[in-house]
């Protein structure tokens, strides 16, 4: 059933009672052409655009727990594109492109709101690196704005734009096709557009073993027994090492533990996602009212979705410090998330050196935004065997070569991205 | 007003001292001792909220922190504070206090339309629509009256006038939770010898019970009241033992620390002089006893959101503790016995009792409350239910119907008190990482095992009576005591009280709808009903994490404390599972919303992090400095005079360099000390030159690498003696240095004989530079200062002479802007005499303070590279023109993978220099294109890294990163910067790098 305000109004009149499965919850079958571990929106996507731009059919997406419950669920929903390296660059703008039509696409609302992403510039050597950065995306055709001090100000009255600010702010960086995203919706949309293409998604399915043969990907082993298959992807961020693990691999991934909040809801103060490189600090406000703000890693590695306090109060600390007039406020849920890290802070999307497997992970903070082109391009290098010029420099390979793409210069330390 | 509904005698408040305060805009009248919500009750207000998404009326549901509905929006001003919950909330006089989310009134509120709408707006619906016209402009425009219409409370406007702290401390035994079980515990565990925390959410100790007036009940023979008097003076007097009231568990993380939010001053208008407004603690137990008691769930039937509805526990709290009567005429819907209790108190307060109407057959009220209840001759309608609730802003009547069907009966009442069960409060259980489990006789999660070192006692572990209570916190506190190490004597005896029989529960978790027109609300908060998690279920979102998300159950203030296990038991019953294996969500902190502020204590605003101060500061300050923040540090930008604009200010002292003499503050240089007989060796490993060669009195510029072979940082190395060695890094690197430095003599090479010492702090450091430099320091120090006695990179001691009288200091012949330049140390309480003596001794030779900027305009004339635009994390030695100086014969960090192919590829980008032609200014951050016209995307062939005026040159030079650039010098290529402006692009000729001296024949004059 198409989902739209007139099946709405059709179906309060029945008081809802025929609204369909949004998706089916098969049972694995034996065999599949081609088979996705991790049901986040990472992995379901890859499974849609298999579905559909490739057409195949015989397709099932493994997921151990319930889809959406990874990262996909727990992220800050920030999408962008606003990147100076080129890789970066092309790969997120191809990714902002689908948002902006991934509602119609997928008959779902995931709210894709282009309100706007600010990066608070707050130091002369900060300016010079924002506007070199702005530049690159200007001549990269992305869009790009520079706000004087004033100009935000005047914008967002609640931010301490003043000198005495412990960083004070001296312009910003925007991107107005920049916003947020709601996270659930992408999961869900992806489940059941893709569902509706024939893909069997199976929660409660972990993948606990990887069989090869002779260099070649014979299936997997899986909680609900053994499934054949020689095409087989990863998509499990946080989990990226385990999972690659089974398959012999070492990849160059750290997974650590990141944190995110949210206030209790208040009506309307902040209309556009604004982030500090300063004091590493992100912020939006829902649709719901309730502020949602993240910043960086606790710092040790994890595969534990919770964290610990120190963290926290960092990211409230730059909240206060940019925000003083939300001092009272409430900080309302705390949770932490499973961050795949890699050695640059860029991601693979590649072939990996089994025949028949390959993945997309190594999101560290923001892989959320990538999930439209990761899984696009993901599909795109499953079917035809080898990768599309858009995720030809994210390879696993890159990092024996030399050929790393690290947007902060951070180095080969995973936490440092 | 009068309080016309305050109960003549009884309860906990202090009516001699009468409290004033508005609830919109109507002054009403408390006491002290009241909450917001028993003052407003007392006063017959029970209409104070609309809901969040139908706007239905709501009244008070609860008396504690599980409230859903009674959210109020405190105070005006810089001290207002959105969703307060009237049930916590202490009235003091001149409280001012508004309804929320509702326009124009509270009594008629427009946004009530949506529950007209409420067919079309079913859980999730936005999911389904809003999708046309489809482009992502439309959705803004909706999602503009959506978030117009969402939130609840208003946020303050201008910062908050308040302070917070916070507090660490350690005990043996943290007791979370100060009801009969808490107190027991806490006891146990103090007269064991453990260092004892007891911490409660309530203004006074005693949890449950506080103010209950029961006659029946009583510990070790005397009143609970008495009993609790007794137990909080017992442990007040102990010195091991610390009270904590007004004070919440909100958080539970590793290693055993709880973080706990104390409310210092809430209660009062507004903090006292020297008193923060809330403190945070973080505890570190050794064990932590669980006594935080239990929540009272309701049961789901249609119109059980109308004001007038109370859990039946919270009618019979207003009741004893508060003296109010919330109804005259009282229908108690339950199927468990503790409802029963709070009947006899509706009874003992002269409530007339409709009826209760009991869910289980009257062959199952054999426990003694129910019959007690039977005894006081209340009416006991059993084996029914309550299938609905009619009323508009307030009930006025409920349906009786028997389970098995048949007619039903209306019932007048005012007064709605219902229980449908008790949830124990294991969240910090669970976030203690606690398995929890399926209880079938209470029909709830009780905790279960937990891998640190958690105890629960009382409510939360199923106790349904005081006796059970009292002996399960006494043996928590024993056991946690004993954990800690201490199985003291046993001195003191387990607080008695007599068991009360109970009856058994009977699971009702909705009441099945007769027809379509009322909603049966789970979660009042977020206005989910039954029928939309049967609407989640039917549409395949039927992982308790999916029915959370797609309905929004519990996921308000309340975190759900209410409905959670309500909604879980509808989802199982709609899967056909049993409850134990549809699960519970994750419990996540905090237990209950908790301040903003309170979360960075003092470092907040300016404090947020250090700000650091050369020794001259205030000599710049003096001076008319600009400043700039670099790092955490402040550092004199330049010294513009009257009239000059910062910019003109930089181009007479860089130009005063060049021709005279400059004097700049480079205290921010970090600063180690390296001492061992293998820095030689370690020098080597850790830079790409060569150091076994430095002689004493000598230093040497140095590249360290990363371990993947880009340029970490740069600096110089002196050798101030035999095994002594002092490292200079980059103001921006010093920390990063440091550890890499650390890391690798810990972990890596922890046999070489190397101690580092971070001593920026210590020394300040002042660089001379100039033609006239030698001059300058000749005058003031006691050495022979030639070119032959202390010729280039030549390093010593010797003493200042200044007004102060003589200065030990360390000398350095080094030069960052390319002209003859010292650098000059010393011990930083001398750092302004210093640097007041040399400018004094520098009047005769033009001598001028350069800041900053100066100092990178020189920097850029002479090719120095920068740590961060140059050096920018991407590049290697060699693409800064650096290669040379990797020495081929010796290892060191970084190099086995410089050889990678992609780092010696041909189009690397190339540090290389450029002019802007055309007399044109060179734009900020601007990128180097071969065709300024090309379509997007335009290649980049670069960037420009740093550039400047320059007024020696008198032109715009840059440094710039090129692909290919040593190979393109003479080429000229277009630097463009479309961010300011799409047209502008200025023509620049490529060159090397060093604009000024390429022989360094200055430098070593
Ligand atoms: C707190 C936080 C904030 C963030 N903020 C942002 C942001 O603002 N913007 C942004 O762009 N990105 C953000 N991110 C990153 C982003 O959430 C992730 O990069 C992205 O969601 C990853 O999607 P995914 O589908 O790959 O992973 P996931 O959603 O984690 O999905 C992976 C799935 O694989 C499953 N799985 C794992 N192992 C197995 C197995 N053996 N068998 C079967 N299934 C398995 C997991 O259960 C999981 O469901 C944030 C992340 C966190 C934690």
């Amino acid at each position: 059933m198409r989902y739209s305000i007139f099946s709405l109004a059709r179906n309060a009149l029945s008081y809802h009672e025929h609204w369909p499965l949004a998706w089916r919850s098969p049972a694995p079958k034996a065999r599949y052409d081609a088979i996705i571990i991790g049901g986040g929106g990472h992995g379901l996507a890859t499974a849609y655009y298999l579905a559909k731009e490739h057409a195949l059919s015989n397709i099932a997406v493994l997921e151990k727990s319930w889809l959406g419950g990874g990262n996909t669920g727990r992220n800050t929903t920030i999408v962008r594109s606003n990147y100076h390296l080129d890789p970066n660059a092309h790969f997120y703008e191809f990714s902002l492109k689908l948002w902006e039509s991934l509602s119609q696409e997928l008959n779902f609302n995931v709210m894709y709101s282009a309100r706007g992403v600010l990066n608070l510039v707050h130091s002369p050597a900060d300016m010079d690196a924002s506007i070199r950065r702005g530049n690159a995306m200007r001549l990269n055709g992305i869009d790009a704005k520079f706000l004087t001090r004033d100009e935000i100000a005047r914008w967002i009255p609640n931010l301490d734009c003043s000198p005495e600010a412990r960083f004070p702010i001296h312009g910003g960086l925007l991107q107005p096709r920049g916003g947020t995203v709601r996270h659930d919706a992408v999961a869900w949309g992806y489940a059941r557009a893709a569902d509706a293409l024939g893909v069997d998604v199976i929660q409660q399915c972990e993948v606990t073993g990887i069989r090869i043969d002779r260099g070649a990907i014979q299936g997997v082993e899986t909680t609900q027994g053994f499934i054949t298959t020689t095409k087989l992807g990863i998509a499990v961020a946080g989990h990226s090492g385990h999972v690659a693990a089974m398959a012999g691999l070492r990849l160059p991934i750290e997974s650590h533990v990141l944190q995110a909040m949210v206030s209790e809801p208040v009506k309307p103060v902040l209309n556009t996602v604004v982030t500090s490189g300063a004091v590493h600090f992100y912020i939006s406000q829902s649709d719901k009212g309730e502020l949602v703000m993240g910043g960086d890693l606790d710092f040790y590695n994890s595969y534990a979705q919770r964290g610990n306090l120190p963290a926290i109060e960092l990211v409230v600390s730059a909240c206060l410090a940019l925000f003083p007039s939300f001092g009272r406020l409430k900080l309302m849920r705390t949770w932490g998330g499973i961050m795949d890290m890699t050695m640059d802070g860029s991601p693979i999307i590649a072939k990996l050196p089994v025949k028949g497997l390959t993945m997309s992970g190594g999101w560290c903070y923001g892989g959320f935004k990538a999930t439209p082109a990761s899984g696009w391009l993901h599909a795109y290098t499953i079917a035809r065997d080898e990768p599309h010029p858009l995720n030809a420099a994210f390879t696993l390979e890159r990092f024996a070569e030399g050929g790393m793409i690290d947007e902060k210069g951070a180095g080969p330390y995973a936490w440092a991205h | 007003m009068t309080q016309a509904f305050r109960l003549p005698t009884g309860g906990i408040i202090d009516r001699s001292r009468p409290l004033r305060f508005e609830f919109d805009g109507t002054a009403y009248e408390g006491y002290a001792g009241d909450t917001l919500a028993s003052a407003l009750l007392a006063n017959g207000v029970h209409l104070v909220a609309r809901s969040f998404k139908y706007h239905r009326p709501r009244g008070i549901l609860c008396s504690g922190s599980d409230e859903p509905n009674a959210l109020l929006q405190l105070d005006r001003g810089a001290r207002t504070e959105p969703n307060v919950r009237a049930t916590t909330q202490e009235l003091f006089d001149g409280l001012i206090a508004a309804s929320q989310n509702r326009w124009p009134s509270l009594r008629f509120d427009v946004g009530a339309i949506n529950n007209a709408l409420s067919r079309l707006l079913p859980a999730g619906f936005y999911y389904k629509t809003f999708m046309w016209p489809p482009t992502p402009r439309w959705w803004l425009r909706y999602e503009h009256f959506i978030r117009r219409a969402a939130g609840i409370g208003r946020s303050a406007t201008a910062p908050d006038p308040d302070r917070y702290e916070h507090q660490y401390a350690h005990c043996d035994v943290l007791v979370i939770g100060g009801g009969p079980a808490g107190l027991a515990a806490a006891r146990a565990a103090a007269h064991a010898g453990a260092r004892v925390i007891v911490c409660d959410e309530n203004p006074a100790f005693g949890g449950d019970l506080r103010g209950m007036n029961d006659d029946s009940a009583n510990i070790d023979g005397k009143a609970c009241a008495t009993w609790i008097d007794e137990a909080v003076r017992d442990l007040s007097d102990s010195a091991d033992v610390t009270l904590l009231t007004r004070t919440t568990a909100f958080g539970y993380y590793d290693g055993n620390l709880v973080a706990l939010s104390e409310r210092v001053a809430d209660h009062l208008a507004a903090p006292l002089a020297h008193m923060p407004r809330q403190r945070m603690w973080k505890v570190r137990a050794g064990t932590v006893v669980l006594a935080s008691g239990a929540h009272e769930r309701g049961i789901a039937y249609a119109g059980n959101d109308l004001p007038g509805t109370l859990l039946a526990g919270a009618a019979r709290t207003y009741i004893d503790r508060h003296a109010v009567r919330p109804g005259s005429r009282a229908v108690v819907f339950t199927n468990n016995d503790s409802a029963y209790a709070a009947a006899l108190s509706l009874s003992r307060a002269g409530i007339a009792i409709g009826a209760i109407v009991d869910a289980r057959e009257d062959s199952e009220l054999t426990g003694a409350l129910a019959v007690r209840a039977r005894e006081h001759g209340i009416r006991i309608v059993s084996g029914s239910m309550v299938p609905a609730a009619h009323g508009s802003k307030r009930v006025t009547a409920v349906d009786i119907e028997s389970l098995s069907g048949g007619r039903g009966t209306r019932v007048d009442c005012d007064l709605v008190c219902v229980s449908g069960g008790w949830n124990p409060a294991v969240h910090l259980f669970s976030q203690a990482r606690g398995s929890l489990r399926y209880d079938e006789s209470l029909a709830a999660f009780v905790p279960e095992r937990s891998p640190l070192a958690i105890v629960a006692a009382g409510g939360v572990n199923g106790c349904s009576d005081v006796g059970g209570a009292l002996a399960d916190g006494h043996a928590a506190g024993l056991n946690a005591a004993a954990k800690a190490g201490f199985r003291g004597p046993a001195s003191y005896a387990a607080p008695h009280a007599e068991p009360v029989a109970p009856g058994r529960l009977r699971p009702l978790w909705s009441v099945p709808a007769r027809d379509r027109s009322g909603k049966r609300f789970v979660d009042l908060q977020n206005d989910v009903t039954v029928s939309d998690i049967a609407l989640a279920v039917r549409e395949g979102y039927e992982s308790v994490e999916h029915l959370k998300r797609y309905t929004t159950l519990g996921m308000g203030t309340d975190q759900g404390k209410t409905s959670n296990i309500v909604g879980l038991a509808l989802l199982a019953e709609q899967l056909h599972r049993p409850i134990s294996a549809v699960g519970t969500t994750t419990f996540r902190p905090p237990y209950t919303p908790v301040t903003l502020g309170a979360y960075p204590g003092e470092e907040a605003g300016a404090h947020l992090e250090p700000t650091r101060y050369s020794a001259m500061h205030d000599w710049h300050v003096a001076h008319g400095a600009r400043f700039i923040n670099a790092g955490l540090w402040r550092r004199a930008h330049s010294y513009p005079r009257a009239g000059e604009t910062p910019d003109d200010a930089a181009n007479r002292e860089a130009k005063n360099v060049r021709t005279n003499v400059g004097l700049v503050d480079v205290s921010t240089l970090g600063k180690i000390e390296l001492q061992g007989n293998d820095v030689a060796e370690f020098l080597n490993r850790v830079y790409i030159n060569r150091w076994d060669t430095l002689a004493v009195g000598r230093c040497r510029y140095g590249v360290m690498l990363r371990d993947d072979g880009m340029v970490l940082d740069d600096g110089t190395t002196s050798r101030l003696a035999d095994s002594h060695y002092l490292m200079t890094t980059t103001t921006v690197n010093a920390v990063e240095v440091m550890q890499h430095l650390e890391a690798l003599l810990q972990i890596d090479w922890p046999e070489l004989d190397v101690y580092l010492t971070s001593v920026t702090e210590q020394w300040s450091a002042a660089a001379l530079s100039g033609p006239k430099a030698r001059e300058v320091l000749a005058a003031v120090v006691d050495i022979d200062v030639s070119n032959a006695a202390f010729p280039f990179l030549a390093v010593g001691t010797c003493t200042v002479r200044g007004a102060a009288g003589p200065m030990p200091a360390r000398l350095f012949r080094m030069s960052y802007s390319g002209e003859l330049a010292y650098e000059i140390h010393v011990p930083a309480d001398r750092g302004r005499a210093t640097w007041e003596a040399l400018l004094a001794a520098g009047a005769r030779y033009g001598i001028m303070p350069y800041g900053t900027e100066a100092m990178s305009t020189l920097r850029i004339e002479k090719g120095h590279v920068v740590i961060g635009p140059e050096a920018d994390g991407r590049t290697t030695a060699d693409d800064l023109g650096m290669g040379k100086l990797v020495n081929a014969a010796k290892w060191c960090v970084g190099k086995p993978l410089l050889s990678r192919p992609a780092l010696i590829a041909p189009d690397r980008w190339q540090l290389v220099g450029l002019t802007a032609l055309d007399g044109a200014v060179m734009p900020r951050g601007a990128k180097i294109v071969a065709d300024p016209d090309h379509a997007l995307p335009n290649p980049m062939l670069g960037h420009v890294t740093s550039w400047c005026w320059s007024p020696n040159l008198e032109s715009w030079i840059a440094l710039a990163l090129v692909a290919n650039g040593r190979a393109r010098h003479g080429e000229t290529l277009w630097a463009v910067s479309p961010l300011a402006d799409a047209k502008a692009r200025v023509r620049v000729r490529i060159g090397p790098p060093t604009f000024i001296d390429p022989d360094g024949e200055r430098l070593r004059g």
